[in-house]
């Protein structure tokens, strides 16, 4: 049953991204692009990684579905054509050979790794001392904590290359709104915008608050408020902050840098990033708190794009 | 076979005859605001039916309720998506006369 | 749960096969945003590939689900930066004629 169940699966997810990659209308690939990414994320379930599943969905299935429509929707604005126009068939078949060969490889040297949970028993063992159950959290914020905190920077750094990408003399304005032109459609998007950011604060808190125990995390969380802040976004519930404004600039930062400096403290204690025995499950919450809402802020910053010059619309 | 099992395998053989009309419906008729009106009562209600199976299986009060929550939480966003929706396919249509 | 040996590598296999298909999308599609499309496909092969061989008894390895949660971030984070650029290309290849601007403003 369960074989049955995941080989369907498997064939659905393969089938999604071959509509999402060639089908002629871009709108519908984004729309196959989607339901590829929620597919993935039953994978993830049926892989028992409830985590990754929560993280898929919500960022490569959501996050990344809005970015693309947002994108098409600007380079239509421009006039672009994004509707594929294909190579010659002998190119189009020299691809396709060559790429199948690749995955027959690939596929190969996948099939030489033995299946393996290796290191959980590793990590369970070590997951007492952490005071946290969830062992994903554990791996992210205290086992590899570096990895965490440089990711932190990362996103962080791809905010700063978007901004830089924007026109000299639109600097230090807002993003693109992102409001619904259409009154009629206006009224609705805004009323469901209220009515989700609050309750988009409160499951965000409610991830991480159970992600140190059960499946959630400061990711997940913070995918959800970036969701909230873009639908309020959207129904024109909420404007898009001046990316020199002070306030804001400090909401981006206060993650990285509040997990940067909990990492310092614990130099002074030992080693960077070492938690003391005892105060660890405080110090990882409090910096999946923190680390939760600059990730919201942060993403759905990325989603807006970079400043523009004059109030447009996408 | 206890009667629990009985009825979580009715409701999702509800859920599931539900959420195939509805996709028959989103196939086959003719224009957009039928197709949404399929896919937005049909699939909420297979939706149900499956969210309640769900419960059912668990049977813990406090599981029920956050299934509860979810479901509501995706009709209220159906309802959204498709009010929209049905607005752009209007405009689609007064545009092209 | 005992895991049938033969379903072990069904999702890594299935991730070699989207890595191959997302490859195939990136060199056939000729706009760079069905690319960035293609590129998280090949993203997704790839999580697939590590999270799925650390696939055991009735645990997945929650070493390689934290990296891939690490990875799908740094991925969309790619895919912002992406097409941001690909909106600013378009932008300077159409805006001369619509966007009249002082001279030498743009090259401040």
């Amino acid at each position: 049953m369960t074989a049955a169940f995941e080989l369907i699966l498997c064939l659905m997810i393969l089938g999604t991204a071959c509509v999402a990659l060639l089908v002629r209308d871009f709108l519908a690939a984004i729309a196959f692009f989607v339901v590829f990414g929620n597919l993935m994320g039953l994978a993830w379930l049926a892989l028992g990684a409830v985590n990754v599943a929560l993280a898929e969905i919500a960022i490569g299935a959501g996050v990344t579905g809005v970015l693309l429509i947002l994108t098409r929707g600007r380079l239509l604005a421009l006039g672009e054509q994004i509707d594929g126009n294909p190579l010659g068939h002998w190119l189009n078949l020299g691809a396709a050979v060559v790429c199948s060969a690749f995955a027959v490889v690939l596929g190969a040297a996948v099939l030489s790794i033995a299946p393996d949970d290796g290191l959980a028993p590793v990590i369970d063992r070590l997951m007492p001392r952490i005071g946290v159950e969830n062992p994903v959290t554990g791996v992210l914020l205290a086992f590899r904590a570096y990895d965490t905190l440089l990711e932190s920077f990362v996103l962080l750094g791809a905010l700063v290359a978007v901004w830089s990408l924007a026109p000299a003399d639109a600097w230090p304005r807002a993003p693109a709104a992102l409001r619904m032109t259409d009154p009629a459609a206006l009224n609705v998007a805004e009323s469901f915008g209220r009515l989700v950011l609050p309750i988009a604060l409160v499951v965000a808190a409610y991830l991480v608050w159970v992600g140190s125990d059960r499946p959630g995390g400061a990711f997940q969380g913070g995918t959800v408020l970036a969701g909230g802040f873009l639908l309020a976004a959207m129904g024109g519930a909420m404007g898009l902050p001046r990316s020199d404004d002070p306030a804001f600039r400090w909401t981006l930062v206060a993650g990285p840098l509040v997990f940067l400096a909990i990492g310092l403290a614990g130099m002074a204690l030992g080693r960077f990033l070492a938690y003391p025995e005892g105060m660890a499950k405080a110090l990882i919450v409090t910096i999946e708190y923190f680390l939760a809402f600059s990730i919201g802020v942060t993403l759905a910053l990325l989603v807006a794009g970079p400043p523009v010059r004059a109030e447009t619309v996408p | 076979m206890t009667w629990v099992s009985v009825a979580t395998g009715l409701l999702l053989f509800a859920g599931v005859f539900f959420y195939a009309a509805g996709t028959v419906g989103l196939l086959r008729f003719p224009d957009p605001a039928a197709r949404l009106h399929a896919l937005t009562k049909a699939d909420h209600l297979g939706l149900a039916f499956i969210a309640l199976a769900a419960a059912l299986e668990w049977g813990s009060v406090a599981i029920a309720a956050k299934i509860a929550a979810v479901w509501l939480l995706a009709i209220m966003a159906a309802g959204t998506s498709a009010q929209l929706m049905a607005r752009v396919t209007r405009q689609d249509h007064s545009d092209e006369p | 749960m005992s895991l049938p040996a033969a379903l072990g590598h069904l999702f890594p296999l299935t991730g070699a096969a989207l890595v191959g298909l997302g490859l195939f999308g990136f060199i056939i599609l000729r706009h760079p945003l069905r690319q960035l499309l293609a590129v998280n496909v090949i993203a997704a092969g790839i999580f697939l590939i590590l999270g799925g061989l650390g696939r055991g008894e009735d645990v997945t390895d929650p070493y390689p689900q934290a990296l891939v949660i690490t990875g799908i971030v740094v991925s969309v984070a790619l895919t912002a930066l992406g097409a941001a650029m690909i909106t600013r290309l378009a932008e300077d290849r159409c805006a001369p004629a619509p966007t009249p601007e002082p001279p030498g403003d743009r090259d401040a």
